[in-house]
């Protein structure tokens, strides 16, 4: 007999003891079972109780359930369309897909911002420059404190209580603020401007081969080339080139006064402006807390190890700190992320045509509450979970590699 | 060598001077933290001129042309001229002198708003007893019933010779208090239950069920809560059977409220070392004299600075009730401003309303962070 094999009368006294379950509340096998049964039986009941009152309900009321009604013309006007858009003949499917769209343009929008203004706080409240510190303190304290839509009516009022476009009579400004919102100079887009993006964006690839051939270059010998004038060339040089060789078009459309009301131009509607604003500057109070403590929690031996190697200021937060930093910034950083497109809902309070302002009239005029509601909870599901994968994705590209 | 101590007292007189200016006082202060260098010495002159700019312009609006009271007209009413004249340069804080018993009370009878008034300060109280390290026992949930107790008899009457004021009367800042407040009382409960469900693992039926509730509720925002609870609940109900439009808001929050705090109360509960449940397995305690004597106390402690902060975002988040049109602190400032009488006059009010959140919730927070470097300290030791 080999000194490996257990012996064959003791395999049995080894193994864990088989046993049924017993039909006992002392086993807790059982004593589970029952319990998930209750509950799960006691919810189950609860929503069928609903369920059958709804139904009830919805019958008397004579309302169908059912996305039948998404093909009936809506009716509804929409101030601000990004797709074609009629209120006599279009469907409620398309004014849901109108308010979809606008809401991601806010969301989107917010969130780029809100970065970049909440970053700079954020590092402006770790300055030395004592009022830069103070200020940025005062700015966070402040904004976190007062409701979102407090602020957010209070950006309307101050928008809508601006003078009317028949003020600025005679002003020449390329800019126009006025009670109507903002015009801005718009662009003329031409098929060389598409093909000048096109080059930009082969540019971009390219600059990023070449970027990263260095570094290998750099791994291998020690020496990077330079990769800035291969980057200016390729990202800013291409594209001009193409576009002087499509004829160079260029017209810029100036609003201007004519009658009572301006025309020319783009506009930004005082609804979309005031909802954009307040959503930055109050996300951008929680994002500057969030950069500020992910940089204090990088050690401060760090630092003074980085210097201690020579490392140039700007090298040393790009290739010591930042990196670490990161990893504490990214999870909170999407929370909050999240919450500027949840919040993006307050647009129903000023009037801007969101997801939830739409739905909510839909829901008032055809009475399809059931379908209302769940269109906007899908919705903000499926924006939440783009968000959360799009951040994951970027968390785990980043996470320092530990061994 | 022979008298060391007489030549050091020749040697080194006493030296009075006063410290080089360079590095001590205000000018080298100013020095090294404002005008250290040339990019920091524009950026400090950059913002401090628009700081004085901003303060002067506020000083100029808000109290040097500002109008502080208007004349009564012969037939009793308030004669608004002086404020009209004064728009766009001077605040108008004679209409915050008209309206603050509206903004603050709603249409609550104008005879019994000290009933309101009263309100208020109990929960004010309550907040106070509850930050006491003293009484975070069992005597703070009788103390929270009692309290809110009390309050609904204060703001409904009926009994002990009170008028009956019905809910729809109520307004202002009461209902503020009154949904964050009631919302956290009810909420708390149902997040432990939610939290324990979740971290489950012998029943993995309710952890789904906890799971789901959870995500469902963190996806979806609150003014999407609060209209479904506005249309979809008179649908749930059986015929005839129909809440007040407050107790449905109210629902909305505490099932808004309890998902976000079952995960904070989750985790306390993870942070908690395993060692401790293991403890009080082995002691042979059952499941619930662990979880409510030996691993709940310590997790919720462990939490308090994460929970004030989650409360205020609640209480920030009553005001979205707006939408429903209940008249909360807000609505009722906006009701106030629709005013024929103060047209126009918005600015003012909303100052004074920013100014009442934002004191309450930087006290608050002040709190939550004072209770952190406390954890803190204790945990550092």
């Amino acid at each position: 007999m080999s000194g490996s094999t257990i012996d064959p009368r003791l395999a049995n006294a080894r193994a864990a003891p088989k046993r049924g379950m017993q039909l006992s509340w002392a086993d807790p096998v059982f004593r589970s079972i029952i319990w998930q049964t209750l509950i799960v039986g006691l919810i189950a009941a609860l929503l069928w109780y609903l369920v059958a009152n709804t139904s009830r309900n919805l019958q008397v009321r004579h309302i169908a359930t059912g996305l039948g009604f998404l093909s009936n013309t809506a009716g509804i006007p929409i101030a601000e369309t990004m797709i074609p858009y009629d209120p006599a003949t279009s469907t409620w499917g398309r004014a849901i897909i109108e308010g979809i769209l606008n809401t991601f343009k806010v969301a989107f929008a917010g969130v780029i911002l809100a970065t970049i203004l909440g970053t700079i706080i954020g590092i402006g409240r770790l300055s030395k420059n004592w009022l830069v510190a103070k200020i940025t303190a005062v700015y966070v304290e402040t904004l976190r404190d007062i409701p979102l839509l407090l602020q957010l009516l209070f950006w309307y009022g101050i928008l809508q209580g601006l003078p009317g476009p028949r003020e600025f009579k005679g002003s020449t400004s390329p800019i126009f603020l006025t009670n109507r919102g903002l015009r801005i100079p718009s662009f003329g887009w031409e098929d060389a401007h598409s093909w000048a993006l096109l080059a930009f964006v082969v540019g971009l690839i390219g600059t990023a081969l070449w970027n990263r051939s260095a570094n290998r270059k750099q791994d291998t010998t020690g020496i990077k080339p330079a990769v800035w004038p291969v980057a200016v060339g390729l990202m800013i040089g291409l594209p001009v080139l193409v576009w002087a060789a499509l004829g160079a078009p260029f017209v810029v459309e100036y609003p201007a006064l004519k009658g009572f009301n301006i025309v020319g131009g783009s506009t930004i509607t005082p609804e979309y402006f005031a909802l954009l604003l307040g959503l930055v500057l109050y996300t951008a109070s929680y994002i500057a807390e969030i950069v500020r403590s992910g940089i204090q929690a990088v050690p401060k031996g760090q630092w003074e190890a980085a210097a201690a190697l020579g490392l140039h200021p700007g090298s040393v937060l790009k290739l010591i700190v930042l990196p670490q930093a990161m990893r504490v910034i990214i999870p909170p950083m999407t929370s909050q992320f999240l919450n500027l497109t949840k919040n993006s809902s307050l647009a129903v309070a000023i009037g801007f045509q969101d997801i939830v302002s739409i739905s909510g009239t839909m829901l008032n005029q055809t009475g399809q509450a059931i379908e209302g509601v769940g269109i906007i909870m899908l919705t903000f599901l499926a924006f939440s979970l783009s968000i959360s994968l799009f951040m994951n994705w970027y968390n785990a590209r980043i996470a320092l590699v530990e061994r | 060598m022979n008298n060391p101590a007489a030549a050091a007292t020749a040697d080194s007189a006493p030296v009075r001077e006063r410290p080089p200016a360079s590095v001590y006082g205000p000018v080298a202060w100013a020095r090294t933290n404002l005008f250290n260098g040339i990019f920091s010495s524009i950026v400090t002159l950059v913002f401090g001129a628009a700081i004085l700019w901003a303060v002067y312009g506020f000083i100029q609006w808000g109290i040097i042309n500002a109008v502080w009271w208007v004349p009564t007209t012969a037939a009793g009413t308030l004669d608004p001229t002086s404020c009209r004249a004064v728009h766009g340069v001077g605040a108008c804080w004679a209409a915050i002198h008209d309206k603050w018993r509206f903004i603050l009370f709603g249409r609550y009878p104008y005879d019994q708003q000290w009933r309101a008034g009263i309100c208020i300060a109990l929960f004010l109280a309550l907040f106070y007893v509850s930050a006491d390290r003293r009484f975070w026992n069992k005597w703070l949930a009788v103390i929270w019933t009692v309290t809110l107790i009390a309050i609904g008899v204060l703001m409904w009457g009926g009994v002990f010779g009170l008028d009956y004021v019905p809910q729809d009367e109520w307004g202002g800042l009461p209902i503020t208090l009154i949904l964050s407040t009631f919302g956290l009382a009810f909420a708390f409960p149902l997040s432990v239950l939610v939290a324990l469900g979740r971290r489950s693992t012998t029943l993995p039926a309710v952890k789904i069920l906890c799971v789901t509730y959870v995500e469902l509720i963190r996806g979806v925002p609150l003014v999407a809560l609060l209209f479904m609870a506005n249309v979809m609940l008179p649908l749930f109900l059986p015929e005839g059977v129909n809440f007040d439009k407050l107790i449905r808001a109210q629902v909305a929050i505490i099932l808004f409220a309890a998902a976000y705090l079952a995960e904070v109360v989750r985790g306390g509960l993870a942070a908690l070392p395993k060692g401790q449940a293991e403890a009080a397995d082995a002691l042979g305690l059952t499941y619930w004299q662990k979880t409510l004597k030996i691993t709940l106390p310590q997790a919720l402690r462990l939490v308090i600075p994460p929970l004030v902060n989650t409360f205020i975002g609640f209480f920030k988040d009553t005001s979205l009730v707006l939408t429903i049109g209940i008249l909360d602190l807000l609505t009722a400032s906006k009701t106030a401003m629709a005013d024929p009488v103060w047209q126009g006059v918005s600015t003012e009010i909303y100052i004074m309303i920013a100014i009442i959140y934002a004191a309450f919730c930087y006290t608050m927070s002040s709190y939550s962070r004072s209770v952190e470097r406390k954890l803190d300290s204790s945990r550092n030791r």
